[in-house]
């Protein structure tokens, strides 16, 4: 575990691997640490916010004190969410070229895998996603597109993720969903929060 | 219940108040006021409790119609302000009857003129706020002519008169900013660098955040960092070499390096700076980490 400061308040807490970010996003679910505002996880870091500066030293012996080996790995005790897309993306000939494979081969490995929502950023219900076995993962675009329709099904590194609002970007696009990943219309707005389980599955165009 | 017609807007007229705090974990960033000085006093002008939401007007340019009395208030960045055409001052309490016309002029420095309205406009909440983030799609719309907007009740006396307008910077302003996290990927000369150079406020400022332009800075590692999480302030160094200071809309995630955080206090500053105005970052060691 590694500390590097952010700002007056902040503190990033560095994890050797997925695995250890989310031992200690479950502990710290479980644990009221004084002073402590928010926590944002992402791929291999929490990002830890305090109310006063001198919190973060305490805050930083707290963690140090933790054996996140002890910390129960969390279940897969999250919602199931199944996402219909029709697989008609952009990119989707691309991906398949960059991964030597055929296209509908793609569409089978993203329909084929359990999904989990590891953590939600970017913006507003913008989840990534981790796939059980993996076998899709592709770089970003080179250039990014400077509009990205809401409902586009994409993957960028080891990351599936669906476009909660239009927005630049530069994922490769290989669909499109009518499920909405934000509505501040729905309770919750967030359809996919961090833990969620996802499967992908085919529909016609 | 009262109202305010909008008549004419600027460039960007946004409902904002304190903001989405504490909602990082679901993408959704604190948002709110860009300049929250500005924005807290204008609120205390018209005796409005904490976080009730005001405007937020980009360069000015826009012109209100009360229905129903109202009492407003009109901070920020400095602008002629005229009530149904006579002059009003800045930073106290104006008193506006039923069919009065609010007029607030482009201003003469800064960005970001605020104006609070007693009892607080009572458009949707979405997450506890009426702030409006549009890159993220939360809230309003940006303003338009002919919307109409509710006006909260209060009872509550109006403040006295004080506090100032943004004034013009008098050279290059000061960022006070903690080292980190992702310094290593600077190299050794650069990070001199961004501390030494006078940096110009970029075309590219809105309210995600601030270009700056001057020497580019070289990176240490070319490989792509994992996202992780960024708070407001952060200065983040794409392949450019160009810096970039998230403001108030800032994603809750990114992937490019943040090699320095501009403290909390300096960022609302920042936001009243315009496109070729200075800056200059005066950095420092995180004392906690000892």
């Amino acid at each position: 575990m590694r500390f590097l400061p952010v700002g007056e308040r902040g503190v990033l807490v560095e994890l050797p691997d997925g695995d250890t970010r989310r031992r200690l996003e479950s502990w710290l679910a479980g644990h009221e640490l004084p002073g402590l505002v928010s926590h944002v996880p992402a791929a291999r870091t929490v990002l830890l916010t305090a109310d006063r500066p001198e919190r973060l030293a305490v805050l930083r012996d707290r963690l140090l004190a933790l054996d996140l080996a002890d910390v129960p790995e969390p279940g897969r005790q999250g919602e199931r969410v199944t996402v219909p897309v029709r697989y008609d993306g952009p990119d989707l000939a691309e991906v398949a070229e960059l991964l030597g494979l055929s296209p509908q081969e793609v569409v089978r490995r993203h329909t084929g895998q359990e999904w989990r929502v590891e953590f939600v950023g970017f913006l507003p219900g913008f989840a990534y996603l981790g796939g059980a076995s993996g076998g899709l993962t592709v770089p970003r675009r080179d250039s990014p597109r400077t509009r990205i329709e809401p409902g586009s099904v994409g993957l960028a590194g080891e990351w599936s993720g669906i476009y909660p609002s239009a927005s630049p970007g530069g994922w490769q696009l290989i669909g499109r969903t009518d499920v909405r990943l934000f509505d501040a219309d729905r309770e919750p707005e967030v359809l996919l929060p961090p833990g969620t389980t996802v499967r992908f599955e085919e529909v016609g165009a | 219940m009262s109202e305010l017609v909008v008549r004419r807007t600027g460039p960007l007229a946004l409902v904002q108040d304190r903001g989405r705090p504490g909602l990082g974990r679901l993408g959704v960033g604190t948002g709110g006021a860009a300049d929250r000085p500005s924005y807290e006093l204008a609120g205390r002008l018209v005796g409005n409790e904490g976080g009730a939401a005001g405007l937020e007007l980009l360069l000015g340019g826009t012109a209100l119609e009360a229905v129903g009395e109202v009492v407003l208030a009109v901070t920020g960045a400095p602008a002629c302000v005229t009530v149904d055409g006579r002059a009003a001052p800045l930073c106290a309490p104006l008193r506006v009857t039923s069919g009065s016309r609010v007029e607030i002029g482009t201003p003469v420095a800064g960005l970001r003129t605020y104006v609070a309205v007693r009892g607080g406009l009572r458009t949707r909440t979405v997450l506890g706020s009426r702030s409006v983030a549009p890159s993220g799609g939360l809230g309003l719309h940006p303003l338009a002519e002919g919307d109409r907007l509710p006006v909260g009740r209060s009872d509550a006396p109006v403040g006295e008169p004080g506090g100032s307008p943004v004034g013009p910077p008098l050279g290059p302003v000061d960022l006070p900013a903690t080292i980190g996290p992702r310094d290593d990927w600077l190299t050794e000369d650069s990070l001199a660098v961004l501390g030494d150079a006078v940096w110009q406020v970029g075309a590219e400022a809105d309210r995600v955040g601030v270009r700056l332009t001057g020497p580019p800075l070289s990176r240490a590692r070319a490989e792509e960092l994992a996202s992780e999480g960024i708070v407001r302030g952060a200065v983040q160094v794409p392949p450019s070499g160009q810096p970039l200071i998230f403001l108030a809309d800032h994603p809750t995630t990114g992937g490019y390096p943040v090699v320095a955080v501009v403290d909390d206090a300096a960022t609302d500053r920042l936001a009243q700076l315009r496109p070729g105005e200075q800056v200059r970052f005066v950095l420092r060691r995180a004392s906690w980490l000892g």
